[in-house]
């Protein structure tokens, strides 16, 4: 039933067991991943919020606009391969015959944790070209947007640890199931807001 | 039961309340009847939908309380009335909200004939720039701010230069000739309000805000800060002063440009040292003071606030009822003959070498400190040298029992009440900080400590 | 992964059963637990904001006679009052404390979907009191920059609080803003898919649709409260120019250049007035259930008052700007926003009607609970109207920033919501504990409170009025306000205190009931919502026993032709109760099918 149409209706003429065992209305999934979707949303705003400012304060006068580092592009590479990578131990995860999970799981891992080290190399780089966090609103912004875009991602690689330790200590691919599930959703969400954040950095 | 007849009650209650309140509205004095109207309007409307919401809810709780052998009627909904009753709303809302937005209209287009006028905030002052012969204000920077320059206007904009600053918290107006402020701020949110004329809007630093209004009653009015801005914000008082034209003509032909104040002759130091003789008696030959014959020390002392002290006796702002040695010191004062001999003095007491004054007054070093930092280092600073900026005297290494005297003087309304003594009023209020004399000595004793 | 239903899995749930007091009652995982956890960190930050109140209410009643109180901790006491009572008491209160308590047995279910998480949150939101009480015993005291903490006042030398305190308090926001999304992941998981069998949306209680959709706003609305406090934080401690300008501080230029105040009064208010709703939506939710139950009828035109619920909080998001309209932003957004804001007067109104049209013809039990919630639709009629002047932009050039705003959102976020939390607490009280409360007291404590808050408010509006404004120590001399205004000052503080001191009953009474209240017997109020049906009062750990209930009708069965009793449990199967498809039935003019 449509959302309209399920708000349209007459409660009280309405007797007896409706919707079978699924309540009316919920989510054909498991709670934690419409949980994990409703911290998505929220992180989303967050940025979104963040980029809004950014537009309002780019108005102002004193905007000095940052090039952007080209080791951003590599950087960039290095969280597509961690995402493609997620979606691999996904897929593996899913399968009935697990193949090669621990080279998918750890790579994923890895990558990610190569990326958080890249952006921290152009924070170096940034701050030897004289590029303060106080200089510009541009590079506090810049510093601002990439830390809590990297804080996100090491908040899911806490979550990878976990796994990382189960997995060593023998746990069987269908245990891990849910955890690598909500793991490459928030690895691809986390993938797209970085491309956005990307884009949006290197045309401002 | 009780509940319907309480409600009932409250609802009549309330009518009376306002009928025989005699708080309302101060008298308009701006061209914004229409303001009043919308809120008349307003009045009206909510008033009846008040009583007669309440009214009926206190019908309803009386008439269906609950009684032996009475049930409820079933009814889930009745989707007629309900929709009836929103177009009802509907209807309502619009007669209130299309006056309203009419009147905005009004105010955010400012009439072409307005003239421009500047009212700048900063903690916690007003202060007025007009824009002199040329019509136009000159651009000001707040990255210009200096102690000859408050306005921070730019000295480099020709248009600046005739542009009439006036460095006082009263603002003068022609009666009948509508004004645009443009609002600007040095510091903090402040927010420019004359209830009289119903309009506001707040001062926000980085940009420049306005509001419009056309006079039309002669009179003195209270200007108030409306935006929180520190702990000054109770007192940042000014004055607007409706006048015919011809009374502002004179007024503001007494004032100065920014180009004259930038060009102002420096003051004559050996004109000050002669005059200073008649001082030296009390204040001693280098400022040093002398408890005895109570008269504070001078030297260190900041000299925009020796002159403007100084002309405070000459007006009779100071040394008034209760104050034996203020008035002793006015008559010394009137030998001064003008501003530029007061310039002078105040020139020369600034050469004096400033070694600080010998502590008098013990207290509760610890208390003194707490509510000095809580409230007077705002204004008077952290190390107590006081600042321009916030008009605040210099503090330590200063005669710690005049401290004591006058901030007593203070509480008793004996300093500050004065009309033309606005910074004074200010710590009438901020006074009571110090709730007794103890406290005060307290605030001394710790301000003594300043200075090692 | 197929989704499992709740109903199915039931058997096999892995309950957390408590084995030992610290289990059971501190890190306890029970939704009914951590509930009261909440409520009672809550209510004792409420205790401390409402004494903050009364302490500066002495300094505007007896300017003369008060000497303890200064500027500063004037300006610091008004501040921590509003930040404290808006997000630490009411947000605190009704989503933590009646959130938790009522969603899972409304819901039909044993517990939160993530308990674990669900004890994270409270404790982390009593992490944020620690750090916002700590605030007031570093050095500088709290913030005093007023509760709406906008740069660049916050951070500068003329405010109190502005080294330590500021940043405490933003620290203790983002910490809080942490706990309510923990709590509010659960309380939306939780309404979507662990609702039991039959529980169709349209069959919840409105306290479920209110603090669901308050939920929903918290989910949007509290990010830009975050991301303000972030930048916020940068510009404090790091030296960003976010938000702060140029300026001058003593004299001299401040390090910052170019930020723009107003982005934070955005940021601020476009969570700022979402929060009012997720103060008021769980409000109009509990008290349409206390109302519909004591007067024996339906909720009047429950679809409506969902649909109201939605718009409202829809359109709760477009009117931000209202609190901004003499800001100094481009006035021509005054337009749109007064237009926004006096159409959410609309649904508003409805829900008013509605709640009105509950008692019209009902059979209202006039008990203290009913008192409470009577109470609340007198008073937010009354902040209701008032919110009218303030939403209409030129009306708003006159009254902003004077006492009219300050009795204006007081009756309606203030008073408004603390009637309703005691009508609520009142009469959930008996589910909670098992045992009925002192019906006399809880009258007594009503009448104090109801007249006491009107005394104080009634006035209040007129001495805005008069031009009065706000967030001042001390009036002092003015040409437009008569010394009778004082007088008016000090009879609202006399009043004030009346309310303050009047507070004791209830925590008299609460207390008193739990060890010596009349035992309840099951479902005292003959209630027809699910959360009254627990095989146990109050409910144990796990809420429903071997089995979990199955809903057969809405949650608001009353007086329905035909039935055997004035109400019918939600779990009651349409066999056992004859149905009805009368649109209007009037007992007492058709006594033929009144008594079957």
């Amino acid at each position: 039933m449509s959302l309209f149409k399920s708000l349209a209706v007459k409660p009280w003429e309405r007797k007896g067991i409706i919707g079978g065992l699924r309540p009316e209305g919920a989510f054909d999934t498991s709670p934690e991943k419409v949980g994990l979707s409703y911290f998505l949303v929220i992180a989303s705003v967050v940025f979104s919020l963040f980029m809004v400012s950014y537009v309002i304060r780019m108005e102002l006068p004193d905007w000095q606009p940052l090039s952007e580092p080209g080791q951003l592009w590599a950087n960039t590479l290095l969280l597509i391969l961690s995402s493609v990578l997620f979606q691999w131990t996904r897929n593996i995860v899913s399968s009935d015959k697990p193949r090669n999970l621990m080279t998918a799981f750890f790579g994923a891992g890895l990558f990610a944790i190569l990326f958080i080290a890249g952006q921290l190399m152009t924070w170096g780089n940034l701050q030897e070209g004289g590029f303060y966090l106080t200089s510009n609103p541009a590079n506090a912004f810049y510093y601002l947007l990439t830390g809590l875009h990297a804080v996100h991602l090491l908040g899911g690689l806490w979550v990878w640890s976990k796994g990382a330790i189960r997995l060593l200590s023998g746990a069987e691919a269908k245990d891990l199931r849910l955890s690598v599930e909500l793991c490459t959703l928030y690895w691809h969400f986390l993938l797209v807001v970085w491309l956005i954040l990307f884009a949006f950095l290197a045309n401002t | 039961m009780a509940l319907a007849v309480v409600i009932f009650l409250l609802v009549i209650g309330s009518i009376i309340f306002h009928f025989a309140s005699p708080w309302w509205f101060t008298e308009i004095a701006a061209d914004w009847g229409s303001i009043d109207f919308t809120i008349n309007l307003t009045f009206w409307v909510t008033g009846f939908v008040f009583v007669a919401c309440n009214l009926f809810l206190a019908y309803c709780i009386w008439k269906f309380r609950q009684k032996e052998g009475h049930k409820a009627v079933y009814e889930p909904e009745n989707h007629k009335l309900e929709i009836g009753l929103s177009a009802i709303t509907t209807v309502g809302v619009i007669a209130m909200l299309a006056p309203g937005l009419f009147v905005w209209a009004s105010f955010v287009n400012v009439p072409d004939d307005a003239v421009q006028i500047e009212v700048l905030g900063s903690q916690w002052q007003w202060q007025y720039r007009y824009p002199g012969a040329d019509g136009q204000l000159g651009t000001a920077d707040v990255l210009l701010v200096t102690e000859d320059n408050p306005f921070g206007v730019n000295p480099e904009d020709p248009r600046g230069q005739d542009d009439v600053v006036v460095n006082d918290p009263e603002l003068h107006l022609p009666l009948g000739q509508p004004v645009q402020t443009l609002l600007r701020s040095h510091d903090v949110l402040h927010n420019f309000t004359v209830p009289q004329f119903r309009v506001k809007m707040d001062l926000v630093p980085g940009l420049v805000s306005y509001l419009w209004f056309d006079p039309t009653r002669e009179g003195r009015f209270d200007v108030m800060c409306e935006e929180l801005c520190g702990i000054g914000h109770f007192v940042m008082r000014g004055a607007v002063v409706v006048e015919p034209q011809a009374d502002f003509d004179a007024w503001i032909a007494q004032q100065t440009t920014f180009s004259e104040t930038q060009n102002m002759a420096a003051p004559n130091v050996a004109a000050g040292q002669a005059a200073y003789a008649a001082c030296a008696t009390c204040h001693g030959q280098q400022g040093e003071g002398n408890q005895a014959l109570n008269a504070p020390k001078l030297a260190g002392q900041q000299p925009w606030y020796i002159e403007r002290q100084i002309q405070h006796f000459k007006d009779g702002a100071r040394g008034g009822d209760g104050d034996t040695y203020g008035a002793q010191m006015a008559a010394f004062a009137n030998m001064l003959a003008d501003e530029t001999a007061v310039r002078n003095v105040a020139a020369y007491i600034n050469t004096f070498p400033d070694t600080p004054a010998q502590p008098t007054v013990t207290g509760d070093v610890d208390n003194g400190y707490d509510i000095y930092d809580r409230n007077c280092a705002a204004c008077h600073l952290d190390n107590g040298q006081g600042t321009w900026y916030n008009d605040s005297p210099k503090l330590a290494g200063m005669s710690d029992w005049y401290f004591v005297t006058q901030i007593s003087n203070f509480r008793a309304g004996i300093r500050g009440l004065h009309p033309t003594d606005d910074y004074g009023e200010q710590m009438v209020s901020m006074a009571t900080a110090m709730s007794d004399l103890e406290e005060i000595q307290d605030v001394a004793a710790y301000i003594n400590t300043l200075q090692r | 992964m197929a989704y499992v239903p709740l109903a199915d899995q039931d058997k096999e749930m892995e309950m957390h059963h408590p084995h030992s007091w610290v289990e059971k009652y501190v890190w306890s995982q029970d939704h009914k637990v951590i509930a009261i956890q909440y409520g009672s960190i809550a209510v004792f930050t409420g205790i401390i904001g409402l004494t903050l109140s009364v302490l500066f209410r002495l300094q505007l009643g007896f300017p003369e006679s008060v000497d303890f109180i200064d500027p500063n901790f004037y300006y610091q006491a008004v501040t921590m009052h509003g930040m404290i009572m808006v997000v630490y008491f009411l947000t605190a209160l009704f989503l933590g404390g009646f959130g938790n308590y009522m969603i899972p047995l409304m819901c039909g279910a044993r517990d939160m979907v993530f308990p674990f998480m669900n004890m994270l949150s409270v404790w982390t939101f009593l992490l944020s009191v620690i750090i916002l009480m700590a605030s007031f015993f570093v050095g500088g005291g709290p913030t005093g920059a007023g509760w709406t903490l906008y740069p660049p006042q916050t951070a500068m030398e003329g405010t109190p609080g502005h080294d330590m305190g500021i940043v405490l308090m933003l620290i203790s926001l983002a910490v809080f803003i942490v706990a309510t999304t923990m709590g509010g992941l659960n309380y939306a998981v939780t309404v979507l898919q662990y609702r039991c069998r039959g529980l169709t949306m349209m069959r919840l209680p409105l306290t479920v649709w209110g603090i669901f959709v308050a939920t929903i706003l918290a989910l949007f609305a509290f990010p830009a409260l975050l991301v303000a406090a972030i930048m916020m934080l940068f510009d404090t401690l790091l030296g960003t120019s976010f938000f702060m300008p140029a300026v001058i501080e003593a004299g001299a230029p401040l390090d910052h250049n170019g930020g723009s105040p107003l982005l934070f009064q955005h940021l601020f208010w476009f969570f700022g007035h979402p929060e009012v709703y997720i103060v008021a939506l769980p409000a109009f939710g509990l008290v349409s259930d206390v109302l519909s139950t004591h007067a024996r009828k339906n909720i009047f035109g429950y679809r409506m008052m969902v649909w109201a619920i939605i718009a409202i909080g829809g359109l709760s998001f477009i009117v931000w700007a209202h609190h901004m309209y003499v800001s100094g932003m481009h006035p021509y957004f005054g337009f749109f926003f007064a237009t926004t804001t006096l159409i959410i007067a609309v649904p508003t109104a409805l829900k008013v009607y509605n709640w009105v049209l509950t008692l019209w013809e009902g059979d209202i039990r006039l008990n203290a609970p009913m008192y409470f919630a009577i109470g609340f639709i007198f008073t937010f009629i009354h902040g209701g109207l008032t919110g009218l002047f303030l939403g209409n932009v030129v009306i708003d050039l006159p009254l902003s920033d004077t006492y009219f705003v300050i009795a204006h959102f007081h009756m309606v976020m203030g008073v408004s919501p603390i009637l309703v939390l005691f009508a609520a607490i009142y009469h959930w009280y008996p589910l909670m504990s098992g045992r009925m409360f002192h019906e006399g007291l809880a009258k007594a404590h009503f009448w104090l409170t109801f007249l006491g808050a009107y005394a104080i408010y009634l006035p209040m509006h007129y001495l805005g009025f008069l031009g009065v404004p706000r967030r001042y120590y001390q009036i002092g001399a003015t040409d437009f306000i008569p010394a009778s205004a004082q007088d008016l000052n000090a009879s609202i503080t006399i009043a004030a205190i009346f309310v303050a001191v009047a507070q004791l009953l209830f925590f008299v009474n609460i207390i008193w009931s739990l060890k010596y209240g009349k035992k309840a017997e099951k479902n005292p109020w003959g209630s027809a919502s699910l959360e009254w049906q627990t095989p146990d009062l109050p409910p144990k750990h796990g809420n429903w026993g071997d089995e979990l209930p199955t809903v057969y009708r809405w949650a608001y069965d009353y007086s329905v032709p035909g039935a055997h009793e004035d109400f019918i449990p939600q779990n009651t199967p349409e066999t056992v109760e004859p149905t009805v498809d009368e649109e209007h039935f009037d007992p007492d003019q058709d006594a033929s099918k009144a008594d079957i």
